[in-house]
């Protein structure tokens, strides 16, 4: 309906702004040019949007390989594991979590945990730094909607495994989870949104360096921060190959959501 | 809850306290530095001055309460159109409909924009095509795009949570699809929809590309929705990124959005459950 | 239940309150006295230039109640395309115009804002001539040993594409901007002073009045001297003598062939009069010889 509508406006939005920059430059170039180095001109610059992508698609999976087991984790410790005020407390922390703006989470990464990365391996903008990052901006977000789905698995099914005889971790384990499983996995699924789309702490904590990172110690850029470092300094074609890459993200998660629904089908079915 | 045995129950249980401890302890690592950095910037006057000197001297006043109206539109224009499209999904459209699954690879697909392409797409639609400029009118709008997706999806979890009882029991006492949904799936649904509430207000204050070009830069109190108005966001970047010695009163800045986040929170809950929440299963 | 709603009843009122305290605000205007100049007034671009102009909206706005003028950023594109459109009365960019762009609009001075290389505190070395600065931007010195310094690698910081701080470096070389070899790029000034304060061995160009500014906040990063002048905003103030070889100008940009507005046009001429020096100056930026 309406959200549909919105979707539809932004892809045309996205389209219509990259039209110029795909016309001169044609969609082969993106993928094949030796390196990203924009110019005025399409014949003297070089638009290879590979490596970001790269860049994003590595951030993004690292950022959820962390933050949904630790949410997952923290959502059964608060339901099953924790005293009702600790419980309380931790929730209450994680709201908090999720309201503070990314800049915030990016100045904290620049200025305290990079150069503890940077003792490790210099220069310490790198890609592990922005992987730690993303991952504690969307572990809130898989951690309260793993929180709420627990608490919606009914009591009878809680219940009857207390009178089987299973242990909590059992419990737990067996049987909660996999009743709350949609439910976690939703939330999983607007982290890794969430992680896709951020902008401002990547930007700040990631090097910025167009290549494609052989260690978690290289610097990378993502997509979006590519888009937020250069589209206010850039010329009209720049620009328009900038919305390329804005449009190439979409395309991108377009494609990885329809994977997943095909692969969460065939798991259900 | 059955107690923690020992071997693997107790493994786990070690596990799990570890786990939050150490997300805890990050978290509270974060605060501490905030706190360090930025109490003493914190006063009644800075809540209520107008800022100087680039921000880095006065306050934020005007600065809040153009936050607080940005967050009102999108409220007021993503709640109603969320739970009536999370309702709608979860009642009308199981899970094999062609077109709830268009709905919801499209939601998708919204939720994964990133924050700054919502902000040029919002200035050239919200502010140049429909002629809203720099206003608080527009950045609520787009914010409420980045939300809805948020409300729908944590709010349809909602909706599906209540028991199939409710809606048998309705059906065999005659009432309408409308009336059950009104009086017996939505109350249900709350808890659903306060996560929902408490992320997306989450998300919205901590926005900050999709609003700079939206709301705008303007740090004058504003006295209608067509104003422009810098948001809580906006200035914590313009402070710590633009602005040379503003460190500070970002730091400062940063805690008061905490604080109101955990105001606004509490109140979206509260309200959720004094209107919606009345119903027959309370 | 109850108990959280008396918890919750102050807050829900206080946010209430504080809307509507807003709402009711200071009357808009005051005493005009007959004043003539009353409208709004839209500037975009630059967001190195935005709070200096906020700074001098306000004092503007303060001589002449009726008077608004709301300053936004967007980039130095933004300011400069909607310049040209119509969209913004006045447009702000810290970056010099193609030849394309320059066609259509006119560029007015509002101050100059110098480039300085900027190290570490802590890093031993004092000063750095054109050909070392060239050849460790270049990738052909990797260790600060052989510039005199700590063994140690460079951490060459770079600045995003397109930037003026880019233009102007590359031009100061003689190169072309991809020559550079980089191993970080930094998006804004405080991101790229943050950058060097956190690394011993980070060199980075930057606002030579960002830079200047943070090293008096006792942030740990040192100004290099360039061709021996030494980087300070009065060296690139200097009209007589030696001046700091680095500089660019921070422009206001109207569009040719369309008056402005009035209030427009007053607010241009009292933005690059010599009264807002003293915010020039707090910015620690230079104003233009007058």
């Amino acid at each position: 309906m309406a959200a549909g509508a919105v979707v539809l406006l932004i892809v045309a939005f996205l389209i219509r702004e990259s039209v110029p920059a795909l016309s001169t430059i044609g969609i082969g170039r993106f993928l094949h040019d030796p390196s990203w180095h924009p110019a005025g001109e399409a014949s003297a610059g070089t638009f290879n949007l590979v490596p970001m992508l790269v860049g994003t698609l590595y951030l993004s999976l690292g950022a959820l390989l962390l933050a949904v087991p630790a949410g997952v984790a923290s959502a059964v410790f608060c339901q099953f594991y924790a005293p009702g005020r600790v419980a309380a407390v931790y929730r209450r922390s994680m709201e908090l979590l999720a309201g503070v703006p990314s800049v915030v989470y990016g100045f904290w990464g620049l200025v305290t945990l990079v150069p503890l990365i940077r003792r490790l391996e210099p220069p310490g903008q790198s890609l592990l730094a922005g992987i730690l990052i993303l991952a504690l901006m969307v572990l809130p977000t898989v951690a309260l909607t793993a929180v709420a789905a627990l608490a919606a698995v009914p009591r009878s099914y809680l219940q009857g495994a207390a009178a089987l005889g299973l242990g909590r971790w059992a419990t737990a384990r067996r049987v909660a989870l996999p009743a709350a499983l949609p439910g976690i996995l939703s939330g999983a699924l607007l982290a890794a949104a969430r992680a896709v789309g951020e902008t401002m702490a990547v930007l700040m904590v990631c090097g910025n360096l167009v290549q494609v990172p052989s260690s978690l110690f290289d610097p990378v850029r993502a997509l979006t921060a590519n888009i937020a470092l250069e589209m206010g300094y850039a010329t009209a074609q720049h620009r328009s190959a900038l919305f390329v890459s804005g449009l190439v993200l979409i395309v991108v998660i377009a494609l990885l959501m329809a994977l997943v629904e095909r692969w969460g089908e065939r798991a259900d079915a | 809850m059955p107690e923690v045995r020992r071997g693997p129950d107790r493994l786990a249980a070690l596990a799990l306290w570890g786990i939050a401890l150490g997300v805890m302890g990050t978290l509270g690592w974060i605060l501490v530095d905030l706190l360090r950095f930025g109490l003493g910037g914190v006063s009644w006057s800075f809540l209520t001055e107008a800022p100087r000197d680039a921000g880095r001297a006065g306050g934020i006043g005007p600065i809040l309460v153009s936050t607080v109206w940005i967050l009102a539109v999108s409220l007021v224009v993503a709640v109603p159109l969320g739970v009536g499209c999370a309702a709608y999904l979860a009642e009308w459209a199981p899970t094999g409909a062609p077109l709830g699954r268009a709905v919801r690879r499209s939601l998708d697909l919204l939720a994964a924009v990133p924050s700054i392409v919502f902000g040029l797409f919002g200035m050239v639609f919200f502010s140049q095509i429909l002629g809203l400029g720099f206003s608080i009118l527009a950045g609520g709008l787009t914010l409420a795009c980045m939300v809805l997706p948020i409300l729908i999806r944590a709010t349809e979890a909602g909706f599906r949570s209540a028991p199939q009882e409710l809606r048998r029991g309705a059906a065999a006492l005659g009432l309408s699809r409308g009336a059950a949904l009104r009086h017996l799936l939505l109350p249900a649904a709350v808890p659903g929809l306060v996560v929902g509430l408490v992320l997306g207000i989450g998300r919205a204050l901590a926005e900050t590309a999709a609003l700079i070009f939206t709301s705008g830069y303007v740090t004058r109190m504003p006295s209608s929705l067509l104003d422009s108005g810098r948001a809580l966001s906006v200035h914590i970047y313009d402070l710590a990124m633009n602005v040379p010695g503003g460190e500070g009163n970002a730091y400062a800045t940063a805690l008061v959005l905490i604080v109101l986040l955990m105001a606004i929170n509490g109140t979206a809950s509260w309200a959720a459950e004094a209107w919606l929440g009345k119903g027959w299963t309370r | 239940m109850s108990r959280n709603r008396q918890v919750l009843w102050p807050f829900f009122s206080g946010v209430l309150l504080t809307t509507l305290l807003a709402a009711c605000g200071p009357p808009g205007g005051g005493n005009s006295e007959g004043d003539a100049l009353a409208g709004k007034v839209v500037l975009t671009g630059s967001s190195t230039i935005a709070p200096l102009m906020t700074e001098i909206a306000q004092r503007f706005e303060a001589r002449h109640p009726r008077a608004r003028i709301d300053v936004q950023t967007g980039g130095s594109s933004r300011g400069i395309a909607d310049a040209g459109s119509g969209l913004a009365d006045i447009g702000m960019s810290s970056r010099g115009l193609t030849t394309e762009e320059a066609a259509g609009l006119e560029a007015h001075t509002l101050a100059f804002d110098g480039v300085a290389f900027v190290v570490h505190g802590s890093n031993p070395v004092e000063s750095l001539t054109d050909e070392q600065l060239l050849a460790l931007y270049t990738g052909q010195v990797e260790d600060w040993s052989a510039l005199g310094g700590k063994a140690g690698p460079i951490t060459v910081v770079h600045r995003a594409a397109g930037r003026s701080e880019v233009e102007l470096v590359a031009a100061y070389f003689g190169i072309e901007p991809e020559a550079i070899q980089a191993d970080l790029i930094s998006g804004e000034n405080q991101h790229a002073i943050k950058t060097v304060a956190g690394d011993p061995n980070a060199i980075v160009y930057v606002s030579l009045g960002a830079a200047q500014r943070a090293a008096a906040e006792g942030q740990p990063v040192k100004l290099l001297p360039l061709r021996g002048i030494a980087a300070t905003v009065e060296a690139v103030a200097a009209t007589v003598g030696e001046t700091y070889p680095l500089a660019r100008p921070l422009l206001l940009l109207t569009a040719k062939g369309t008056a402005l507005s009035p209030l427009a046009q007053a607010f241009l001429d009292f933005a690059r009069s010599a009264e807002n020096d003293d915010l020039i100056e707090a910015l620690a930026y230079v104003p233009p010889p007058r």
